[in-house]
């Protein structure tokens, strides 16, 4: 295969990495949204933890777009 | 890409071998300062019953006062005005480059989607964390890297894993906002030239491909909101838990 395309086929790769983010995401608002619903006034008390789970998994998404950046442009 | 370039508007002066200009990026960052400035002195008025203004000032310092508070202890007291300057700012700098003044002739310009700027406000965040840590702690700032309970056969182990979270700290927060925000412009773009590019080729590809692809810029764009707001809860969230680490070790 041409290095080039090879790149390109890499950083097409790398957008699974943003899927997966999305599972993950899903699944912190997801499992968030279960717990809130089965005792709402704890719910506004764990909003710091559901955006720190958030950060965390959103991280992986955004470094998965990096890679595909780096792979088109500086690679 | 056009937006993301970083354009020289006054040529500056010359420091010790280096040009000093004054760029958009810098202007935007003054325009940001400016309007924050402006937010906070309508605001400040301080009336017995507070006019909506002053409402929107009093529950964003209520906001960053609650989230220290929850999340430091009592010491948070403190460090209210760094992160609340952090917060507004950076809030103030991702929905600036949001606003759609393209169609008057001026480009807005997002600082934080380079990498420089985000990376110091990071590099400011964590030598906060660093100083304040070293001065309280002293070299027991280092038992930061031992949590408490580990058992005895995992020395080795654990506090490399340790250090290494606490390094990547400042590149995950600055890398997060960038990318946050460099994401979400270059999808409105792509989005952008979806509805340019089918109005070109024609009228049926312009309802069949350019419509759809309207209506979801305008979601993207309102989700674009959503994020500006969510990343810049989220720097200063994470500022105020690496802050409760320097300041009660976990």
């Amino acid at each position: 295969m041409d290095a080039e395309a090879a790149k390109l086929v890499g950083a097409g790769f790398a957008a699974i990495g943003a899927g997966m983010a999305a599972i993950g995401v899903g699944n912190v608002f997801g499992s968030f949204l279960e717990g809130a619903l089965r005792n709402p006034g704890a719910a506004d008390g764990q909003q710091g933890r559901l955006f720190i789970g958030f950060a965390a998994a959103e991280l992986l998404g955004l470094l998965a777009f990096v890679v595909a950046m780096i792979l088109i442009f500086v690679a | 890409m056009h937006q993301f370039e970083v354009q020289t508007i006054w040529d500056g002066f010359n420091l010790a071998g280096h040009q000093i200009a004054f760029t958009n990026s810098a202007l935007w960052m003054c325009i940001a300062a400016v309007a924050l400035w402006v937010f906070m002195l309508g605001g400040m008025k301080g009336q017995l019953v507070p006019g909506r203004w002053q409402m929107m000032v009093e529950g964003s310092t209520r906001f960053i006062d609650n989230m220290l508070s929850a999340n430091v202890g009592p010491e948070g007291k403190r460090y209210v005005p760094y992160v609340f300057s952090l917060f507004m700012f950076i809030l103030f700098a991702n929905l600036l480059g949001l606003l759609p003044l393209g169609v008057v002739g001026i480009h807005p310009f997002t600082f934080t989607s380079h990498f420089t700027i985000t990376g110091v406000l990071a590099i400011m965040s964590f030598s906060i964390v660093l100083i304040v840590g070293f001065w309280r702690h002293g070299f027991h700032f280092f038992s930061l890297f031992v949590p408490h309970g580990t058992p005895g056969w995992l020395l080795w182990l654990i506090p490399v894993i340790e250090l290494v979270s606490f390094m990547v700290r400042p590149f995950s927060l600055a890398l997060r906002l960038f990318v946050a925000m460099t994401a979400g412009h270059v999808l409105l773009k792509v989005l952008a030239g979806f509805v340019i590019n089918a109005g070109n080729a024609g009228a049926l590809t312009g309802i069949a491909v350019g419509g759809p692809s309207f209506l979801l810029m305008i979601g993207i764009s309102a989700l674009e909101v959503l994020v500006a707001g969510i990343q810049a809860y989220v720097f200063a969230l994470l500022t105020s838990l690496y802050i409760n680490d320097a300041e009660n070790l976990h």
